[in-house]
């Protein structure tokens, strides 16, 4: 499948920033990550620009974008529909619990709990229509299995964890703890992924060249003669090659600088009692975590293959 | 509204394609694009038509393919590919803004051109290729089953019929009702042992092909004549051996 910059920057950076508004209630709720405006302001700032970037980002790549409010319509049988109404309900719960840490926090206010539990299921809630809009999807095998929803929750949170743990660091709050949830979600992440890439490696999808024919009985099919002579509308959406050329590269890059590195920096960062040095561990464990996200979200679309690739040479999908 | 019709179509309007008859000429497809491109989705936008990279929207595309069989014998089986309709079509649960729907009445699969963001979510659940994006206009496009034509009270009865339906110079292509176990297309598809594409999928696709007959070969007849016997000139009569002459000369 193509692999859209925007629909790309949409995914990572919206599931970043619902892991981070995720972490940053629960652990408000928990009583354990500091309780100041500061963090609220720069936690929830963070998040609100990821996810308003992602969303404006996926915008981008539409035939119509001043069309866009069509697609809150259809949410009895769309994914897609369903995540546009989620991600825009999700900012309420999550804006007034933002705003009352930050700004009221010195008040009671007993609805508080309740705004925090909407706010933490609507968050997930999101990030899984997200993961719904390419789990839907029977033709891409690598996309239509259960490895997708959890996949995307989990690098959610560990993309979360990540930008909170940083958030944390540069203003002198970080503990042991959270140093350790973070690695946690990161560890949880990496093996998640391997799971899924050993599955989509041994889990073809069923069809066919024979069957997408139906001459499969009479014997082997192959493509003879091309429908036409250039490249057209679905060969170039969903017929891309680059990735599956390179994929094991690719899958290093996404282990070593989304995983490996930042886990690596992160115990470096607490081993270190220089400051400046620390955070700059930190800051390098964002943009390396940052590179590894993006390369896994463009390899999860480039290495995904459609069955109307059958009708154009492909064997099997 | 992208929910499907709660229990089907009342018709399953659709093609029935015999891939043993189809000889690939792409006048379907040429046909297709020549009505369409003034008809219900229009225009079929052509990108860079003379120029070194062109780009167009089709509905209809023919693709050759060759089944090569135990014995190592080959055939090539044209086959036309356009939107099949679907029963189950997830091109139309998807869609996100309710251009992309199923008509009740008929079971035709369109796409609102008014309603459509040009999301393209609705290309990629369908499974067989059948949709292509217009990039100049930014929206979805998509055969109609020439919704325009079909019924269609300006058009002579006998035209009210999809364009690759009219155009085929070989009969492969036939239209009607596939809801309908009484219809021609039902009885043909019936006695023809007619055939899903993918259907692993599940997706209930109204448009039926036919297999391709046995190939005939060598042991096909029994009573096939051993050789040639030479032409018997002596029985011809005087005028025919003097022209032989003649004109052997």
């Amino acid at each position: 499948m193509h692999p859209a910059k925007s629909v790309i920057l949409f995914t990572t950076a919206s599931g970043a920033g619902y892991g981070l508004l995720f972490l940053l209630i629960l652990g408000h709720m928990l009583g354990v990550i500091p309780t100041d405006p500061t963090l609220a302001l720069s936690g929830f700032g963070t998040a609100f620009i990821l996810i308003v970037l992602g969303l404006l980002s996926s915008t981008f790549h539409l035939g119509r974008p001043e069309r866009a409010w069509r697609a809150l319509t259809q949410w009895r049988s769309s994914w897609l529909s369903r995540e546009g109404i989620l991600a825009i309900v999700t900012f309420l719960p999550t804006g007034i619990y933002g705003l009352w840490w930050a700004f009221f926090s010195s008040s009671e206010f007993v609805l508080l709990p309740l705004i925090g539990i909407a706010a933490l299921l609507l968050c997930g809630a999101t990030v899984y229509c997200t993961s719904m809009i390419y789990a839907c999807l029977k033709p891409v095998a690598a996309w239509h299995n259960k490895f997708v929803p959890t996949g995307y929750l989990v690098l959610s949170l560990s993309t979360g964890a990540l930008l909170l743990n940083a958030i944390l660091h540069l203003q002198g709050k970080n503990d042991q703890l959270f140093d350790m949830i973070t690695i946690a979600f990161i560890i949880i992440a990496v093996v998640h992924k391997f799971y899924y890439w050993q599955y989509i490696n041994e889990n073809a999808g069923q069809s066919t060249v024979g069957s997408a024919t139906g001459l499969g009985s009479m014997g082997k099919v192959r493509l003879l003669e091309a429908a036409h002579t250039e490249a057209n509308y679905l060969m170039k959406e969903m017929g891309f090659k680059i990735a599956r050329k390179h994929r094991q590269k690719l899958r290093n890059i996404t282990f070593i600088f989304g995983f490996i590195l930042p886990i690596f920096l992160i115990s470096l960062s607490g081993m270190i009692s220089n400051n400046a040095l620390s955070n700059l561990a930190i800051i390098v464990s964002i943009l390396s975590g940052a590179l590894g996200i993006v390369t896994e979200r463009w390899l999860f679309f480039a290495e995904a293959k459609h069955t109307v690739s059958l009708y154009y040479g492909a064997e099997k999908v | 509204m992208t929910c499907l019709p709660q229990n089907g179509s009342k018709k399953k309007l659709g093609l029935v394609i015999d891939l043993d008859i189809c000889v690939g000429c792409h006048a379907c497809a040429v046909n297709c694009k020549e009505w369409n491109t003034g008809g219900h989705s229009a225009p079929l936008t052509d990108m860079d038509p003379y120029g070194a990279d062109p780009n167009g929207v089709w509905f209809n595309r023919i693709h050759s393919f060759e089944v090569v069989d135990d014995d190592n014998d080959s055939r090539t089986v044209h086959f036309p590919k356009s939107c099949l309709h679907c029963d189950d079509a997830p091109c139309v649960t998807v869609c996100p803004t309710g251009a992309s729907y199923k008509r009740e009445e008929d079971g035709i699969v369109l796409v609102d051109a008014d309603k459509c963001i040009g999301c393209k979510l609705c290309s990629w659940a369908c499974a067989y290729g059948a949709r292509e994006y217009d990039e100049d206009v930014g929206i979805m496009k998509k055969c109609t089953l020439c919704v325009d034509r079909i019924y269609n009270e300006n058009l002579p009865e006998a035209s009210r019929v999809p364009a690759c339906v009219s155009t085929c110079p070989v009969g492969a292509r036939s239209f009607g009702d596939l809801g309908d176990p009484n219809s021609d297309v039902s009885k043909l598809v019936a006695e023809r042992e007619g055939f899903d594409l993918m259907a692993e999928l599940d997706y209930k696709p109204t448009n039926k092909y036919l297999p391709p007959r046995p190939k005939q070969n060598e042991n096909s007849f029994s009573d096939k004549p051993v050789s040639l016997s030479p032409v018997e000139t002596e029985k011809s009569g005087l005028l025919a051996r003097w022209a032989d002459k003649v004109l052997s000369l």
